[in-house]
């Protein structure tokens, strides 16, 4: 099963080798990778997709929590969470494909962000389930050129019982 | 007052604390050597090879508990360290190498003796460092050393440029450092310290397996306190000896693939496992799932990936060793009365019985050759009493050496265990020596390891390390001989040492001290004679060649299934004797 884990990090140089070094070093996988910066531009996030069993999971926790330039680790699967994906698809488009183009990605209330008479480049964001279904659909349109970011994922707050939600008082 | 970076260096170095720099200058690290000559606080202690200087220091740091520190040039330098920082890794010592890079502006356009320092170190450091800007390089080299001894110690690498080493920047020591990523845990969680003591009391077979940690984290005294308290008997790994006394009742000598053979068969039949600062190495646990297969696991570790990693635990305590076994005797003690004694009586009389069928055994050469355990057994049985500094290098004379030294110290023991570097010993031995200089430090070495390290003869006499070496010489790679033997069918690919040096004529070239024994009678006077004198000694000593080191437990094998001896078609095949292959070359077994 697909494992998302999110990786906070000191931010500077070197630091990614790191993360990456600890997978291949240990044979474990990375099925995708994104990070960007977070709030505080001192430290990045890492969005991290692997695979493995309880116990490579629990090993890939506790060496990225080993290594000194990780500060916090997040196993999200351990709790609710959402995730997202984007991709960019370059579609060719013959003139008698170009309205199917455009209404699958109005299925999937993808929108078009880039156009020439050939092509349509289209932006879709969704979990990959999505992302995989519109390039099944665009596939045999003739997919150029593919860009995915790969996932995202933040945990889901937790639902308060309506009692302990804090109480609206009117501003005077 | 503005320094230059070298003086910095200096500076830092004088404030952790550090007496011995072993080192190998470069034109790159020109103006830090520059400065150590002016100096007399810091002992330069000069290594012919960069490898040397990283065992040095590890030698150093085992025997002391400190940081060793080391100090080498940009490429080759650095690549030649490699494998002292991959050792210092495997065996979590406590090292910070300083290595020498090309100016900054040069970095990333294959410079003259440029290495991507940071990038070939990353596996097989704990942490490391490039230091861009001179202002960095004091709070850089404090976080440096706190990042080594800390937690689970390791090596730390500075590459430090050369323009950083020369250009000027005001001096301020940080008194303390925090890395907010990196927060050791030292105190165990108290619920499960007492999840642990109510398993010991219930337990019937108990046993502590007790690995390195115990010693780093200087936790001898409350391992002896906990196992005499509960009559609990004492496996100790490799990296181990010496944490636990050796000659006391509850040691069970060294387990694993060529333990002692009541201290696997403890492991085996145990019903409860207490591993204190161990990581359940394979040449421990031998096939993982049928190790212990009735005992439950309590694993204490400061390393939290350590726990679970290979074996499941039933009681994870991550946490100093130190601390928490103070915390578990001190609950055990509260609550643990004279009959926990009798409790464990049948389980200690079923350990006896197994020392006493099947004893650490070796027959004398019929025809007179010097037996290695013969050798070791006798060099230890003559020097325990000056509590001698042993190190060994890697194979068939290690085996044997763990088997036959009952160390009553810690810090005492210095060998390669995890990376198993042969060349370790003679450079770990002259790095203890450097930290005490009035101790008797020993090396027992083979033939073929002390050659992957001999030119630090020269720094031993030169640096004045009278170090007693032992070599245990029978002309073979031993170990591979004997898994050849074993597992090949006798066919001795590449493990037979032709052109062997003469070991006496090889001493004498470098101004050391030669000695030989050639027959079983000679072994003691040689080694009173060696360790009388006050110069590094290389003591010779051609051994029975075809002997294999046993108890073993082949390699993913189970724990009790252990071969005892040389199996009765091998026997056939080796031949009596005393002569040495290489001078009679008959007696070279060629299959």
């Amino acid at each position: 099963m697909d494992h998302i884990i999110s990786v906070i990090v000191e931010n500077k140089f070197g630091v990614l080798s790191r993360v990456a070094g600890l997978f291949s070093g240990r044979g474990f996988n990375i099925e995708s990778l994104s990070v960007a910066p977070t709030l505080d531009p001192s430290m990045s996030m890492m969005t991290i997709v692997t695979t493995g069993d309880d116990r490579i999971i629990e090993q890939i926790v506790k060496q990225l929590n080993k290594l000194i330039d990780v500060i916090k680790v997040v196993d999200l699967n351990e709790s609710e969470f959402v995730e997202r994906e984007t991709a960019l698809i370059k579609v060719h488009t013959k003139p008698e494909d170009r309205a199917e183009a455009l209404r699958i990605a109005d299925i999937f209330r993808a929108s078009v962000i880039d156009s020439t008479p050939t092509t349509y480049t289209i932006e879709i964001t969704g979990d990959v389930n999505k992302i995989e279904a519109i390039i099944n659909l665009l596939q045999p349109l003739g997919i150029k050129e593919l860009a995915r970011t790969g996932r995202v994922a933040i945990a889901r707050e937790p639902l308060r019982p309506a009692a302990m939600q804090p109480k609206r008082v009117a501003k005077e | 007052m503005k320094l230059t970076g070298a003086e910095i260096f200096l500076e830092c170095l004088k404030r952790e604390g550090v007496k011995t720099l072993f080192a190998l200058p470069g034109g790159v690290v020109l103006k830090i050597f520059d400065i150590l000559h002016q100096q007399k606080d810091v002992n330069v202690v000069l290594t012919r090879h960069e490898q040397g200087a990283g065992h040095m220091a590890e030698g150093y740091a085992k025997a002391t508990g400190k940081a060793g520190v080391c100090l080498v040039t940009s490429g080759p330098g650095m690549t030649n360290v490699i494998t002292a920082l991959a050792d210092a890794y495997m065996d979590s010592v406590p090292l910070v190498c300083f290595s020498g890079q090309v100016p900054t502006s040069l970095i990333g356009n294959d410079a003259f003796q440029e290495a991507d320092n940071i990038g070939l170190s990353r596996p097989c450091t704990k942490y490391n460092f490039l230091v861009k800007d001179v202002n960095d390089l004091a709070v850089t080299i404090k976080e440096a050393f706190y990042v080594a001894t800390t937690g689970r110690p390791g090596p730390v690498l500075v590459d430090i440029p050369k323009d950083v080493s020369m250009n000027k920047a005001d001096f301020k020591y940080p008194g303390s450092v925090s890395i907010r990523g990196y927060n050791p845990t030292y105190d165990g969680n108290k619920w499960q310290i007492k999840q642990a003591a109510e398993a010991i009391m219930k337990a019937r077979k108990p046993i502590l397996y007790v690995g390195g940690g115990v010693i780093f984290s200087g936790a001898s005294e409350e391992l002896l306190e906990l196992a005499e308290l509960t009559h609990i008997p004492v496996d100790m790994t490799l990296m181990a000896l010496g944490a636990f006394p050796g000659e006391h009742p509850l040691s069970m000598g060294m387990l694993g693939m060529h333990g002692t053979y009541w201290a696997n068969m403890a492991m085996h039949h145990s019903d409860l496992v207490i591993a204190v600062g161990a990581r359940f190495d394979d040449r421990v646990t031998g096939k993982v799932s049928e190790f212990c297969p009735h005992a439950k696991v309590i694993h204490i570790d400061i390393d939290p990936t350590s726990i679970r990693k290979n074996v499941n635990v039933d009681i994870p305590i991550v946490g100093d060793c130190k601390s928490v076994l103070r915390e578990l005797t001190q609950i055990l003690r509260a609550t643990v009365n004279g009959d926990q004694k009798d409790l464990r009586k049948p389980w200690l009389e079923q350990i006896r019985e197994w020392q006493r069928s099947h004893p650490l055994a070796y027959e004398q050469d019929p025809n007179g050759a010097i037996k290695p355990q013969h050798l070791i057994k006798r060099v230890f049985e003559l020097t325990k009493d000056r509590d001698p500094i042993v190190a060994t290098d890697v194979g068939q004379h290690q085996m044997w050496s763990a088997q036959y030294f009952k160390l009553a110290k810690p810090n005492r023991w210095l060998t390669s265990g995890g990376l198993g570097t042969m060349g370790f010993g003679f450079p770990a031995a002259m790095g203890a020596q450097a930290a005490f200089p009035d101790k008797l430090v020993l090396c027992i070495a083979g033939d073929g390891s002390f050659q992957m390290n001999t030119q630090e003869l020269a720094t031993a006499v030169v640096s004045k390390l009278p170090v007693k070496v032992f070599i245990v010489n029978n002309r073979f790679h031993g170990m591979v001989r004997q898994w050849q033997d074993l597992f090949y069918e006798g066919r001795y690919a590449s493990s037979y040492l032709d052109a062997t040096p003469d070991f006496i004529k090889l001493a004498e070239a470098y101004g050391a001290v030669g000695l030989r024994a050639s027959k079983v009678s000679e072994v003691d006077d040689v080694i009173r004679e060696a360790i009388a004198v006050d110069k590094p000694v290389l003591v010779d000593v051609p051994v029975y060649q075809y002997e294999n080191c046993y108890p073993m437990i082949p390699a993913g094998g189970c724990n009790h299934e252990m071969i005892l001896t040389d199996p009765p078609e091998l026997k056939k095949k080796q031949p009596a004797g005393s002569k040495v292959a290489g001078e009679d070359k008959d007696t070279v077994l060629t299959a």
